[in-house]
Protein backbone atom coordinates (compact mmCIF):
# COMPACT_ATOMS: atom_id res chain seq x y z
CA UNK A 1 0.00 0.00 0.00
CA UNK A 2 1.37 3.45 -0.79
CA UNK A 3 1.97 5.85 1.71
CA UNK A 4 -0.78 8.72 1.82
CA UNK A 5 -4.26 7.61 1.38
CA UNK A 6 -6.17 8.14 -1.58
CA UNK A 7 -9.18 9.95 1.12
CA UNK A 8 -9.07 10.38 4.76
CA UNK A 9 -11.45 12.15 6.74
CA UNK A 10 -10.85 13.22 9.89
CA UNK A 11 -13.20 13.76 12.92
CA UNK A 12 -15.77 14.69 10.53
CA UNK A 13 -19.66 15.39 11.76
CA UNK A 14 -22.51 15.89 10.16
CA UNK A 15 -25.83 16.99 11.76
CA UNK A 16 -29.41 17.49 9.87
CA UNK A 17 -30.78 20.12 12.30
CA UNK A 18 -30.89 18.32 15.92
CA UNK A 19 -30.14 14.90 14.20
CA UNK A 20 -26.37 13.77 14.48
CA UNK A 21 -25.68 11.44 11.57
CA UNK A 22 -22.15 11.15 12.19
CA UNK A 23 -19.67 12.08 15.12
CA UNK A 24 -15.76 12.14 15.11
CA UNK A 25 -15.73 9.92 11.95
CA UNK A 26 -12.13 9.11 11.44
CA UNK A 27 -11.09 7.01 7.98
CA UNK A 28 -9.02 6.28 5.56
CA UNK A 29 -8.90 4.63 2.37
CA UNK A 30 -5.19 3.77 0.79
CA UNK A 31 -4.76 3.02 -2.80
CA UNK A 32 -5.92 -0.39 -4.61
CA UNK A 33 -7.90 -1.84 -1.80
CA UNK A 34 -11.01 -2.79 -1.45
CA UNK A 35 -13.29 -1.10 1.43
CA UNK A 36 -16.68 -2.80 2.84
CA UNK A 37 -18.96 -0.51 4.54
CA UNK A 38 -21.31 -2.15 6.79
CA UNK A 39 -23.81 -0.73 9.09
CA UNK A 40 -27.94 -0.67 9.75
CA UNK A 41 -29.95 1.17 8.38
CA UNK A 42 -29.55 4.66 10.00
CA UNK A 43 -25.65 4.30 11.03
CA UNK A 44 -24.65 7.12 8.76
CA UNK A 45 -23.61 4.76 5.75
CA UNK A 46 -25.05 7.20 3.14
CA UNK A 47 -24.57 10.05 5.01
CA UNK A 48 -20.78 9.33 5.13
CA UNK A 49 -20.75 8.58 1.27
CA UNK A 50 -22.36 12.13 0.43
CA UNK A 51 -20.00 13.79 2.76
CA UNK A 52 -16.67 11.85 0.87
CA UNK A 53 -18.35 12.48 -2.64
CA UNK A 54 -19.29 16.11 -2.15
CA UNK A 55 -23.15 15.64 -2.23
CA UNK A 56 -23.37 16.92 1.25
CA UNK A 57 -21.10 19.28 3.35
CA UNK A 58 -19.37 18.10 6.86
CA UNK A 59 -20.51 20.58 9.65
CA UNK A 60 -17.49 19.13 11.41
CA UNK A 61 -14.00 18.38 11.24
CA UNK A 62 -11.46 17.56 7.69
CA UNK A 63 -11.69 15.94 4.57
CA UNK A 64 -7.92 15.01 2.83
CA UNK A 65 -7.72 13.80 -0.67
CA UNK A 66 -4.18 12.51 -1.28
CA UNK A 67 -2.85 14.43 1.68
CA UNK A 68 -4.61 17.64 0.38
CA UNK A 69 -6.92 19.13 2.55
CA UNK A 70 -9.65 20.24 0.94
CA UNK A 71 -12.69 23.28 1.36
CA UNK A 72 -15.53 21.71 2.62
CA UNK A 73 -17.18 24.96 1.65
CA UNK A 74 -16.35 24.49 -1.96
CA UNK A 75 -16.67 20.68 -2.45
CA UNK A 76 -18.72 19.06 -4.68
CA UNK A 77 -19.72 16.24 -7.32
CA UNK A 78 -17.82 17.73 -9.77
CA UNK A 79 -14.82 18.35 -7.31
CA UNK A 80 -14.52 14.89 -6.29
CA UNK A 81 -14.92 14.17 -10.07
CA UNK A 82 -11.80 15.96 -10.24
CA UNK A 83 -10.31 14.33 -7.53
CA UNK A 84 -11.32 11.12 -9.57
CA UNK A 85 -13.64 9.89 -7.04
CA UNK A 86 -16.81 8.34 -8.09
CA UNK A 87 -20.11 6.98 -6.63
CA UNK A 88 -22.35 4.48 -8.27
CA UNK A 89 -25.95 5.08 -6.44
CA UNK A 90 -28.15 2.07 -6.26
CA UNK A 91 -31.04 3.38 -8.48
CA UNK A 92 -29.94 7.10 -9.17
CA UNK A 93 -26.85 6.41 -11.20
CA UNK A 94 -28.38 6.38 -14.41
CA UNK A 95 -31.32 8.48 -16.60
CA UNK A 96 -33.80 5.96 -17.61
CA UNK A 97 -34.43 7.35 -20.47
CA UNK A 98 -31.16 8.23 -21.99
CA UNK A 99 -29.39 5.79 -24.60
CA UNK A 100 -26.47 4.27 -22.82
CA UNK A 101 -24.01 6.71 -24.38
CA UNK A 102 -25.75 9.51 -22.77
CA UNK A 103 -25.18 7.85 -19.63
CA UNK A 104 -21.44 7.73 -20.08
CA UNK A 105 -20.21 10.94 -20.75
CA UNK A 106 -23.34 13.12 -19.07
CA UNK A 107 -21.95 15.54 -16.56
CA UNK A 108 -18.92 15.66 -18.61
CA UNK A 109 -19.35 15.36 -22.14
CA UNK A 110 -16.80 15.45 -25.32
CA UNK A 111 -17.77 18.83 -26.45
CA UNK A 112 -16.21 20.97 -28.85
CA UNK A 113 -15.45 24.89 -27.30
CA UNK A 114 -19.38 25.66 -27.94
CA UNK A 115 -20.97 22.65 -26.20
CA UNK A 116 -22.08 20.82 -29.07
CA UNK A 117 -20.78 17.29 -28.15
CA UNK A 118 -19.37 15.17 -30.57
CA UNK A 119 -21.98 12.13 -30.71
CA UNK A 120 -19.91 9.90 -32.68
CA UNK A 121 -17.07 10.14 -30.73
CA UNK A 122 -18.99 9.43 -27.52
CA UNK A 123 -20.73 6.42 -29.03
CA UNK A 124 -17.38 5.05 -30.21
CA UNK A 125 -15.86 5.04 -26.02
CA UNK A 126 -19.14 4.10 -24.95
CA UNK A 127 -19.04 1.19 -27.38
CA UNK A 128 -15.47 0.08 -26.29
CA UNK A 129 -16.29 0.27 -22.45
CA UNK A 130 -18.84 -2.06 -23.21
CA UNK A 131 -17.01 -4.47 -25.46
CA UNK A 132 -14.36 -4.28 -23.13
CA UNK A 133 -13.95 -2.58 -19.92
CA UNK A 134 -17.69 -4.38 -18.81
CA UNK A 135 -17.41 -7.03 -21.03
CA UNK A 136 -21.53 -6.32 -22.38
CA UNK A 137 -21.79 -9.10 -25.17
CA UNK A 138 -25.63 -9.43 -24.36
CA UNK A 139 -27.82 -9.82 -27.09
CA UNK A 140 -29.81 -6.29 -28.75
CA UNK A 141 -28.03 -4.23 -25.94
CA UNK A 142 -25.73 -1.04 -27.74
CA UNK A 143 -24.81 2.04 -27.34
CA UNK A 144 -28.50 3.69 -28.41
CA UNK A 145 -30.56 1.17 -26.10
CA UNK A 146 -31.63 3.46 -22.89
CA UNK A 147 -31.29 2.01 -19.55
CA UNK A 148 -34.87 1.51 -19.42
CA UNK A 149 -34.80 -2.19 -20.71
CA UNK A 150 -30.93 -2.77 -19.00
CA UNK A 151 -31.42 -5.35 -16.01
CA UNK A 152 -30.39 -4.55 -12.53
CA UNK A 153 -27.16 -6.07 -12.98
CA UNK A 154 -26.33 -4.75 -16.51
CA UNK A 155 -27.31 -1.05 -14.81
CA UNK A 156 -24.55 -1.23 -12.20
CA UNK A 157 -22.21 -2.43 -15.24
CA UNK A 158 -22.66 0.72 -16.82
CA UNK A 159 -22.53 2.60 -13.94
CA UNK A 160 -19.00 1.07 -12.94
CA UNK A 161 -17.77 0.71 -16.34
CA UNK A 162 -17.92 5.00 -16.66
CA UNK A 163 -16.40 5.19 -13.63
CA UNK A 164 -13.64 3.19 -14.47
CA UNK A 165 -13.78 4.94 -17.80
CA UNK A 166 -13.03 8.31 -16.22
CA UNK A 167 -10.26 7.13 -14.27
CA UNK A 168 -11.33 7.12 -10.86
CA UNK A 169 -9.07 6.16 -7.99
CA UNK A 170 -11.69 5.30 -5.83
CA UNK A 171 -15.19 4.14 -6.66
CA UNK A 172 -17.70 4.13 -4.06
CA UNK A 173 -20.41 1.63 -4.59
CA UNK A 174 -23.54 2.20 -2.61
CA UNK A 175 -25.43 -1.19 -2.16
CA UNK A 176 -25.02 -2.41 -5.56
CA UNK A 177 -27.02 -5.92 -5.41
CA UNK A 178 -30.12 -5.10 -3.73
CA UNK A 179 -32.80 -6.49 -5.14
CA UNK A 180 -30.66 -8.61 -7.95
CA UNK A 181 -30.88 -12.07 -8.87
CA UNK A 182 -28.46 -14.13 -7.90
CA UNK A 183 -26.23 -14.61 -11.30
CA UNK A 184 -26.76 -11.04 -11.59
CA UNK A 185 -25.10 -10.74 -8.04
CA UNK A 186 -22.05 -12.84 -9.07
CA UNK A 187 -22.00 -10.19 -12.02
CA UNK A 188 -21.63 -7.53 -9.81
CA UNK A 189 -19.26 -9.20 -7.34
CA UNK A 190 -17.11 -9.63 -10.76
CA UNK A 191 -17.23 -6.03 -11.46
CA UNK A 192 -16.12 -4.83 -8.23
CA UNK A 193 -13.00 -7.30 -8.61
CA UNK A 194 -12.59 -5.91 -11.57
CA UNK A 195 -12.07 -2.68 -10.00
CA UNK A 196 -9.57 -3.80 -7.93
CA UNK A 197 -7.36 -5.44 -10.75
CA UNK A 198 -7.94 -2.22 -12.66
CA UNK A 199 -5.51 -1.05 -9.78
CA UNK A 200 -8.28 0.87 -8.31
CA UNK A 201 -9.90 1.39 -4.83
CA UNK A 202 -13.34 0.82 -4.05
CA UNK A 203 -15.59 1.44 -0.95
CA UNK A 204 -18.10 -1.23 -0.87
CA UNK A 205 -21.27 -0.49 0.92
CA UNK A 206 -23.65 -4.29 1.41
CA UNK A 207 -26.20 -5.23 3.70
CA UNK A 208 -25.44 -8.84 2.65
CA UNK A 209 -22.37 -9.73 5.13
CA UNK A 210 -21.67 -12.74 3.38
CA UNK A 211 -20.88 -10.94 -0.22
CA UNK A 212 -18.75 -8.01 1.75
CA UNK A 213 -16.03 -10.92 3.34
CA UNK A 214 -16.15 -12.31 0.11
CA UNK A 215 -14.81 -9.20 -1.67
CA UNK A 216 -13.07 -6.51 0.69
CA UNK A 217 -9.97 -6.48 1.73
CA UNK A 218 -10.89 -4.45 4.49
CA UNK A 219 -13.88 -4.28 6.88
CA UNK A 220 -15.41 -1.21 8.78
CA UNK A 221 -18.38 -1.14 10.71
CA UNK A 222 -20.64 2.03 11.36
CA UNK A 223 -23.10 1.59 14.32
CA UNK A 224 -25.46 5.19 15.22
CA UNK A 225 -22.72 7.64 13.37
CA UNK A 226 -19.31 6.16 14.81
CA UNK A 227 -17.05 3.81 13.33
CA UNK A 228 -17.30 0.65 15.62
CA UNK A 229 -14.97 -1.58 13.26
CA UNK A 230 -11.62 -1.01 11.12
CA UNK A 231 -10.34 -4.64 10.62
CA UNK A 232 -8.50 -6.55 7.75
CA UNK A 233 -11.06 -9.25 6.33
CA UNK A 234 -7.98 -11.62 7.13
CA UNK A 235 -8.04 -11.07 10.60
CA UNK A 236 -11.55 -11.87 11.13
CA UNK A 237 -13.92 -15.00 9.82
CA UNK A 238 -17.10 -14.66 8.21
CA UNK A 239 -18.69 -15.92 12.10
CA UNK A 240 -16.80 -13.49 13.83
CA UNK A 241 -17.50 -10.76 11.83
CA UNK A 242 -22.05 -11.81 12.34
CA UNK A 243 -21.12 -12.23 15.80
CA UNK A 244 -19.30 -8.87 16.07
CA UNK A 245 -22.75 -7.46 14.56
CA UNK A 246 -25.21 -8.90 16.82
CA UNK A 247 -23.11 -8.10 19.75
CA UNK A 248 -23.57 -4.74 18.71
CA UNK A 249 -27.41 -5.35 17.62
CA UNK A 250 -27.90 -6.37 21.46
CA UNK A 251 -25.94 -3.32 22.75
CA UNK A 252 -28.40 -1.18 21.36
CA UNK A 253 -31.39 -3.53 22.42
CA UNK A 254 -29.93 -2.88 26.16
CA UNK A 255 -29.07 0.91 25.32
CA UNK A 256 -32.81 1.23 24.35
CA UNK A 257 -34.63 -0.38 27.10
CA UNK B 1 -1.94 0.52 -36.66
CA UNK B 2 -3.91 -3.01 -35.68
CA UNK B 3 -5.97 -3.92 -38.45
CA UNK B 4 -9.09 -4.34 -36.21
CA UNK B 5 -8.87 -1.06 -35.92
CA UNK B 6 -9.45 0.12 -39.84
CA UNK B 7 -12.93 -2.05 -39.60
CA UNK B 8 -15.48 0.67 -40.90
CA UNK B 9 -17.85 1.01 -37.93
CA UNK B 10 -21.42 0.63 -38.53
CA UNK B 11 -23.35 3.37 -40.15
CA UNK B 12 -24.46 5.74 -38.27
CA UNK B 13 -27.60 7.64 -39.12
CA UNK B 14 -26.91 11.12 -40.21
CA UNK B 15 -28.52 14.34 -38.67
CA UNK B 16 -30.99 14.23 -41.37
CA UNK B 17 -31.78 10.93 -41.08
CA UNK B 18 -32.84 11.53 -37.30
CA UNK B 19 -34.27 14.60 -38.32
CA UNK B 20 -36.76 12.57 -40.46
CA UNK B 21 -37.69 9.32 -38.04
CA UNK B 22 -38.11 11.41 -35.02
CA UNK B 23 -41.79 13.30 -36.67
CA UNK B 24 -42.67 10.85 -39.25
CA UNK B 25 -45.49 9.81 -36.98
CA UNK B 26 -46.84 12.99 -36.19
CA UNK B 27 -45.97 14.62 -40.05
CA UNK B 28 -48.59 11.86 -41.41
CA UNK B 29 -51.11 13.13 -38.98
CA UNK B 30 -50.57 16.74 -40.34
CA UNK B 31 -50.75 15.18 -44.32
CA UNK B 32 -54.26 13.43 -43.66
CA UNK B 33 -56.05 16.27 -41.70
CA UNK B 34 -54.47 18.43 -45.23
CA UNK B 35 -56.01 15.68 -47.30
CA UNK B 36 -58.75 15.89 -45.50
CA UNK B 37 -59.43 19.51 -45.31
CA UNK B 38 -58.83 19.28 -49.17
CA UNK B 39 -61.86 16.88 -49.69
CA UNK B 40 -64.04 19.11 -47.06
CA UNK B 41 -63.02 22.58 -48.43
CA UNK B 42 -61.34 22.59 -51.72
CA UNK B 43 -61.59 25.90 -52.92
CA UNK B 44 -59.55 27.12 -50.21
CA UNK B 45 -57.63 24.36 -49.59
CA UNK B 46 -56.09 23.01 -53.59
CA UNK B 47 -54.68 26.71 -53.69
CA UNK B 48 -51.35 28.22 -52.43
CA UNK B 49 -52.32 30.86 -50.60
CA UNK B 50 -54.09 29.31 -47.49
CA UNK B 51 -50.70 27.90 -46.93
CA UNK B 52 -48.81 30.93 -47.18
CA UNK B 53 -51.05 32.30 -44.94
CA UNK B 54 -50.47 29.72 -42.38
CA UNK B 55 -46.24 30.23 -42.90
CA UNK B 56 -46.95 34.08 -42.32
CA UNK B 57 -49.00 33.39 -38.47
CA UNK B 58 -47.70 30.06 -37.55
CA UNK B 59 -43.80 31.12 -36.54
CA UNK B 60 -44.84 33.35 -33.03
CA UNK B 61 -46.63 30.26 -31.76
CA UNK B 62 -43.92 28.00 -33.03
CA UNK B 63 -40.70 30.02 -32.03
CA UNK B 64 -42.49 29.53 -28.47
CA UNK B 65 -43.67 26.11 -29.02
CA UNK B 66 -40.03 25.15 -29.84
CA UNK B 67 -38.59 26.92 -26.45
CA UNK B 68 -41.19 25.28 -24.52
CA UNK B 69 -40.86 21.75 -25.59
CA UNK B 70 -37.09 22.58 -23.64
CA UNK B 71 -38.88 23.95 -21.07
CA UNK B 72 -41.15 20.60 -20.56
CA UNK B 73 -38.09 18.19 -21.37
CA UNK B 74 -36.48 19.60 -17.92
CA UNK B 75 -39.92 18.38 -16.34
CA UNK B 76 -41.41 22.30 -16.01
CA UNK B 77 -43.59 24.84 -17.32
CA UNK B 78 -43.97 28.25 -18.10
CA UNK B 79 -47.40 29.38 -18.68
CA UNK B 80 -46.23 33.44 -18.08
CA UNK B 81 -44.85 33.78 -21.96
CA UNK B 82 -48.29 35.71 -23.08
CA UNK B 83 -47.67 38.38 -21.09
CA UNK B 84 -43.45 38.15 -21.88
CA UNK B 85 -44.87 38.19 -25.57
CA UNK B 86 -47.00 41.67 -25.07
CA UNK B 87 -44.07 43.46 -23.05
CA UNK B 88 -41.74 42.72 -25.95
CA UNK B 89 -44.38 44.00 -28.42
CA UNK B 90 -44.74 46.81 -26.28
CA UNK B 91 -41.12 47.49 -26.02
CA UNK B 92 -40.72 47.22 -29.47
CA UNK B 93 -43.65 49.70 -30.86
CA UNK B 94 -42.78 52.69 -28.76
CA UNK B 95 -39.48 52.35 -29.06
CA UNK B 96 -40.29 52.27 -33.13
CA UNK B 97 -42.92 55.00 -32.99
CA UNK B 98 -41.38 57.78 -30.49
CA UNK B 99 -37.75 57.32 -31.60
CA UNK B 100 -37.53 55.46 -34.52
CA UNK B 101 -35.74 52.89 -34.23
CA UNK B 102 -35.87 49.56 -35.64
CA UNK B 103 -32.70 47.02 -34.62
CA UNK B 104 -31.92 48.51 -31.08
CA UNK B 105 -35.94 48.08 -30.77
CA UNK B 106 -35.79 44.46 -31.34
CA UNK B 107 -32.72 44.35 -29.20
CA UNK B 108 -34.61 46.11 -26.44
CA UNK B 109 -37.57 44.07 -27.09
CA UNK B 110 -35.04 40.66 -26.97
CA UNK B 111 -33.74 42.17 -23.54
CA UNK B 112 -36.97 42.95 -21.72
CA UNK B 113 -37.78 39.23 -22.49
CA UNK B 114 -34.43 37.59 -21.35
CA UNK B 115 -34.47 39.74 -18.07
CA UNK B 116 -38.44 38.38 -17.88
CA UNK B 117 -37.22 34.86 -17.92
CA UNK B 118 -34.62 35.30 -15.93
CA UNK B 119 -36.61 36.62 -13.38
CA UNK B 120 -39.19 33.82 -13.68
CA UNK B 121 -36.02 31.32 -13.30
CA UNK B 122 -35.28 32.96 -10.12
CA UNK B 123 -39.03 32.47 -8.69
CA UNK B 124 -38.81 28.39 -9.92
CA UNK B 125 -35.54 27.69 -8.50
CA UNK B 126 -35.15 30.37 -5.63
CA UNK B 127 -38.49 30.38 -4.04
CA UNK B 128 -39.16 26.36 -5.08
CA UNK B 129 -42.50 27.34 -6.40
CA UNK B 130 -43.65 24.59 -8.50
CA UNK B 131 -42.81 26.31 -12.63
CA UNK B 132 -46.59 25.93 -13.65
CA UNK B 133 -47.78 27.77 -10.54
CA UNK B 134 -45.34 29.89 -10.19
CA UNK B 135 -45.39 30.89 -14.46
CA UNK B 136 -48.94 31.40 -13.56
CA UNK B 137 -48.02 33.77 -11.02
CA UNK B 138 -45.69 35.69 -13.57
CA UNK B 139 -48.19 35.74 -16.43
CA UNK B 140 -50.55 37.60 -14.46
CA UNK B 141 -47.50 40.01 -12.85
CA UNK B 142 -45.60 40.69 -16.50
CA UNK B 143 -49.16 40.85 -17.89
CA UNK B 144 -50.11 43.50 -15.53
CA UNK B 145 -47.41 45.18 -15.64
CA UNK B 146 -47.19 45.60 -19.71
CA UNK B 147 -51.04 47.29 -19.07
CA UNK B 148 -49.68 49.82 -16.54
CA UNK B 149 -46.37 50.57 -18.67
CA UNK B 150 -48.75 50.91 -21.60
CA UNK B 151 -51.79 53.25 -19.85
CA UNK B 152 -53.86 50.37 -21.30
CA UNK B 153 -53.85 51.73 -24.77
CA UNK B 154 -53.25 50.31 -28.34
CA UNK B 155 -50.39 51.08 -30.80
CA UNK B 156 -50.40 50.71 -34.57
CA UNK B 157 -47.12 51.15 -36.59
CA UNK B 158 -48.47 50.15 -40.49
CA UNK B 159 -45.66 52.67 -41.81
CA UNK B 160 -43.12 50.10 -40.29
CA UNK B 161 -44.08 47.76 -43.66
CA UNK B 162 -41.34 48.75 -46.27
CA UNK B 163 -38.65 49.58 -43.83
CA UNK B 164 -35.23 46.84 -43.87
CA UNK B 165 -36.21 45.04 -40.27
CA UNK B 166 -39.35 44.84 -41.96
CA UNK B 167 -38.23 43.10 -44.92
CA UNK B 168 -36.06 41.17 -43.35
CA UNK B 169 -37.43 39.75 -40.58
CA UNK B 170 -41.55 39.43 -42.06
CA UNK B 171 -41.38 40.41 -45.69
CA UNK B 172 -42.15 38.21 -48.78
CA UNK B 173 -40.41 36.55 -51.38
CA UNK B 174 -42.66 36.10 -54.04
CA UNK B 175 -45.77 35.31 -52.36
CA UNK B 176 -43.64 33.20 -49.55
CA UNK B 177 -43.55 34.90 -46.02
CA UNK B 178 -39.69 34.85 -44.70
CA UNK B 179 -40.69 34.64 -40.76
CA UNK B 180 -41.48 31.01 -41.93
CA UNK B 181 -37.36 30.34 -42.93
CA UNK B 182 -36.49 32.25 -39.55
CA UNK B 183 -39.32 29.57 -37.26
CA UNK B 184 -37.60 27.24 -39.26
CA UNK B 185 -33.85 28.34 -38.84
CA UNK B 186 -34.75 28.36 -34.81
CA UNK B 187 -36.28 24.59 -35.01
CA UNK B 188 -32.97 23.68 -36.33
CA UNK B 189 -30.69 25.67 -33.63
CA UNK B 190 -32.84 24.48 -30.96
CA UNK B 191 -33.13 20.54 -32.40
CA UNK B 192 -29.62 20.86 -31.84
CA UNK B 193 -29.90 22.44 -28.42
CA UNK B 194 -31.60 19.82 -27.24
CA UNK B 195 -29.61 16.97 -29.29
CA UNK B 196 -26.58 17.86 -29.39
CA UNK B 197 -25.34 20.70 -27.27
CA UNK B 198 -24.78 19.54 -23.53
CA UNK B 199 -27.16 21.94 -22.17
CA UNK B 200 -29.60 19.91 -24.05
CA UNK B 201 -28.20 16.68 -22.74
CA UNK B 202 -28.60 18.38 -19.03
CA UNK B 203 -32.06 19.36 -19.40
CA UNK B 204 -32.72 15.67 -20.61
CA UNK B 205 -31.22 14.23 -17.43
CA UNK B 206 -32.71 17.03 -14.96
CA UNK B 207 -36.21 15.97 -16.93
CA UNK B 208 -35.38 12.24 -15.99
CA UNK B 209 -34.78 12.30 -12.76
CA UNK B 210 -33.29 14.93 -10.49
CA UNK B 211 -31.55 12.62 -8.41
CA UNK B 212 -29.55 11.30 -10.98
CA UNK B 213 -28.98 14.73 -12.50
CA UNK B 214 -27.77 16.04 -8.94
CA UNK B 215 -25.02 12.74 -8.68
CA UNK B 216 -23.98 13.13 -12.07
CA UNK B 217 -22.77 16.67 -11.09
CA UNK B 218 -25.29 18.95 -12.75
CA UNK B 219 -26.06 21.96 -11.61
CA UNK B 220 -30.06 22.23 -11.75
CA UNK B 221 -30.45 25.73 -10.14
CA UNK B 222 -28.03 27.13 -12.99
CA UNK B 223 -29.43 25.28 -15.58
CA UNK B 224 -32.92 25.49 -15.19
CA UNK B 225 -32.66 29.67 -14.89
CA UNK B 226 -31.09 29.43 -18.03
CA UNK B 227 -33.68 27.53 -19.51
CA UNK B 228 -36.30 30.02 -18.31
CA UNK B 229 -34.26 32.75 -19.55
CA UNK B 230 -33.87 31.37 -23.23
CA UNK B 231 -37.87 30.88 -23.05
CA UNK B 232 -37.55 34.58 -22.50
CA UNK B 233 -35.66 35.32 -25.27
CA UNK B 234 -37.63 33.41 -27.57
CA UNK B 235 -41.13 34.33 -26.15
CA UNK B 236 -39.99 37.93 -26.73
CA UNK B 237 -38.55 37.38 -30.80
CA UNK B 238 -42.06 35.59 -30.85
CA UNK B 239 -43.72 38.93 -29.75
CA UNK B 240 -41.55 40.74 -32.47
CA UNK B 241 -42.08 38.68 -35.06
CA UNK B 242 -46.22 39.13 -34.44
CA UNK B 243 -45.75 43.16 -33.97
CA UNK B 244 -44.13 42.50 -37.17
CA UNK B 245 -46.68 40.95 -38.96
CA UNK B 246 -49.82 42.43 -37.54
CA UNK B 247 -47.62 45.88 -37.12
CA UNK B 248 -49.94 46.49 -33.87
CA UNK B 249 -49.48 46.16 -30.10
CA UNK B 250 -52.32 45.32 -27.95
CA UNK B 251 -52.28 44.04 -24.41
CA UNK B 252 -53.54 40.72 -24.71
CA UNK B 253 -51.80 40.22 -28.02
CA UNK B 254 -50.13 36.68 -26.79
CA UNK B 255 -53.20 35.27 -24.50
CA UNK B 256 -54.22 33.28 -28.15
CA UNK B 257 -51.57 31.54 -28.10
CA UNK B 258 -51.68 30.22 -24.21
CA UNK B 259 -53.50 27.52 -25.01
CA UNK B 260 -52.26 26.24 -28.33
CA UNK B 261 -48.55 26.81 -28.00
CA UNK B 262 -49.14 23.99 -25.12
CA UNK B 263 -51.36 21.82 -27.17
CA UNK B 264 -48.31 22.00 -29.78
CA UNK B 265 -45.81 20.95 -27.97
CA UNK B 266 -47.74 17.63 -26.31
CA UNK B 267 -49.41 16.81 -30.18
CA UNK B 268 -45.44 16.75 -31.05
CA UNK B 269 -44.58 13.96 -28.75
CA UNK B 270 -42.43 15.26 -26.28
CA UNK B 271 -43.15 13.27 -23.20
CA UNK B 272 -45.66 14.72 -20.62
CA UNK B 273 -43.73 13.60 -17.50
CA UNK B 274 -40.08 15.13 -18.59
CA UNK B 275 -36.71 13.61 -19.70
CA UNK B 276 -37.39 13.25 -23.88
CA UNK B 277 -38.93 15.59 -26.38
CA UNK B 278 -39.05 15.84 -30.31
CA UNK B 279 -38.37 19.53 -31.91
CA UNK B 280 -39.60 18.10 -35.12
CA UNK B 281 -42.89 16.65 -33.43
CA UNK B 282 -43.54 20.87 -32.10
CA UNK B 283 -43.00 21.96 -36.08
CA UNK B 284 -45.70 19.76 -37.20
CA UNK B 285 -47.51 20.15 -33.67
CA UNK B 286 -47.90 23.66 -34.07
CA UNK B 287 -49.08 23.68 -38.09
CA UNK B 288 -51.81 21.20 -37.09
CA UNK B 289 -52.72 23.24 -34.62
CA UNK B 290 -53.02 26.20 -36.99
CA UNK B 291 -54.39 23.92 -39.69
CA UNK B 292 -57.11 22.66 -37.75
CA UNK B 293 -58.19 26.60 -36.60
CA UNK B 294 -58.29 27.86 -40.37
CA UNK B 295 -59.66 24.12 -42.18
CA UNK B 296 -62.42 23.94 -40.03
CA UNK B 297 -63.16 27.53 -40.94
CA UNK B 298 -63.13 27.09 -44.57
CA UNK B 299 -65.09 23.91 -44.32
CA UNK B 300 -67.86 25.82 -43.33
CA UNK B 301 -67.91 24.43 -39.57
CA UNK B 302 -69.05 26.75 -37.12
CA UNK B 303 -65.89 28.97 -35.80
CA UNK B 304 -67.05 27.49 -32.33
CA UNK B 305 -65.78 24.39 -33.05
CA UNK B 306 -61.93 24.63 -33.54
CA UNK B 307 -61.26 24.27 -30.05
CA UNK B 308 -63.04 21.09 -29.83
CA UNK B 309 -61.75 19.39 -32.77
CA UNK B 310 -58.33 20.56 -31.19
CA UNK B 311 -58.69 19.10 -27.87
CA UNK B 312 -59.82 15.88 -30.06
CA UNK B 313 -56.67 15.72 -31.85
CA UNK B 314 -54.58 16.71 -28.96
CA UNK B 315 -55.97 13.20 -27.11
CA UNK B 316 -55.78 10.82 -29.64
CA UNK B 317 -52.00 12.35 -30.37
CA UNK B 318 -50.96 12.08 -26.93
CA UNK B 319 -52.87 8.33 -26.61
CA UNK B 320 -50.93 7.79 -30.02
CA UNK B 321 -47.35 8.85 -28.81
CA UNK B 322 -47.39 7.10 -25.45
CA UNK B 323 -48.73 3.75 -27.35
CA UNK B 324 -45.92 4.18 -29.92
CA UNK B 325 -43.71 4.11 -27.05
CA UNK B 326 -45.23 2.03 -25.31
CA UNK B 327 -48.47 -0.17 -25.99
CA UNK B 328 -48.75 -1.00 -22.08
CA UNK B 329 -48.54 3.12 -20.74
CA UNK B 330 -52.23 3.07 -22.53
CA UNK B 331 -54.39 1.38 -20.06
CA UNK B 332 -57.14 0.85 -22.34
CA UNK B 333 -54.79 -0.72 -25.15
CA UNK B 334 -52.95 -2.98 -22.30
CA UNK B 335 -56.90 -4.21 -21.06
CA UNK B 336 -57.53 -5.02 -25.20
CA UNK B 337 -54.32 -6.59 -25.54
CA UNK B 338 -54.14 -8.68 -22.65
CA UNK B 339 -57.87 -9.97 -23.67
CA UNK B 340 -56.66 -10.75 -27.10
CA UNK B 341 -53.87 -12.97 -25.92
CA UNK B 342 -56.79 -15.07 -23.68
Amino acid sequence: MSSTPIVRLENVGKQYGKVVSLKNVTLEIGSNEIVGLIGDNGAGKSTLIKVLTGVEQPTSGAIYVRGQKIDAASYSVKEAHKLKIETVYQDSSLGEKQPLWRNFFVGRPITNRFGFIDVKAEKKVANQIMRSTIGFRGVGIDVDTPVSRLSGGERQGVAIGRAMHFDSDLIVLDEPTVALALKEVSKVLDFIRSIKSGGRSCIYIEHNIHHVHDVCDRLVVLDRGEVALDVPTSSMTYTELTDFLMSLHRQRVVGAA
Amino acid sequence: MATGENVTPTRQYSIAGLFKVEGTAIALVLALLILVFMITAPRAFLGFRVYMSFMATVPPPMIIALGLTLVVVAGEMDLSFPSVIAMASYVFCILYQNYDMTWVALLAALAAGTVMGFINGLVVTKLGIPSLIATLAMLFLWGGLTTVVSNGMSLAIPQIEGDLIHTMLAGRIGVFPVQFLWALAIAVLMWLILNRHRFGENLLFIGDSLRVAKVVGIQIDREKIKLFTLMGTLSALAGVFLTLETTTYFSNAGMGYLLTVVAAVFIGGTSIFGGSGKMAGTVFGALIVAIIEAGLVASGVQGFWTRFFIGLVFIISVTMNAALEDPDKVPLLKELRSRARK
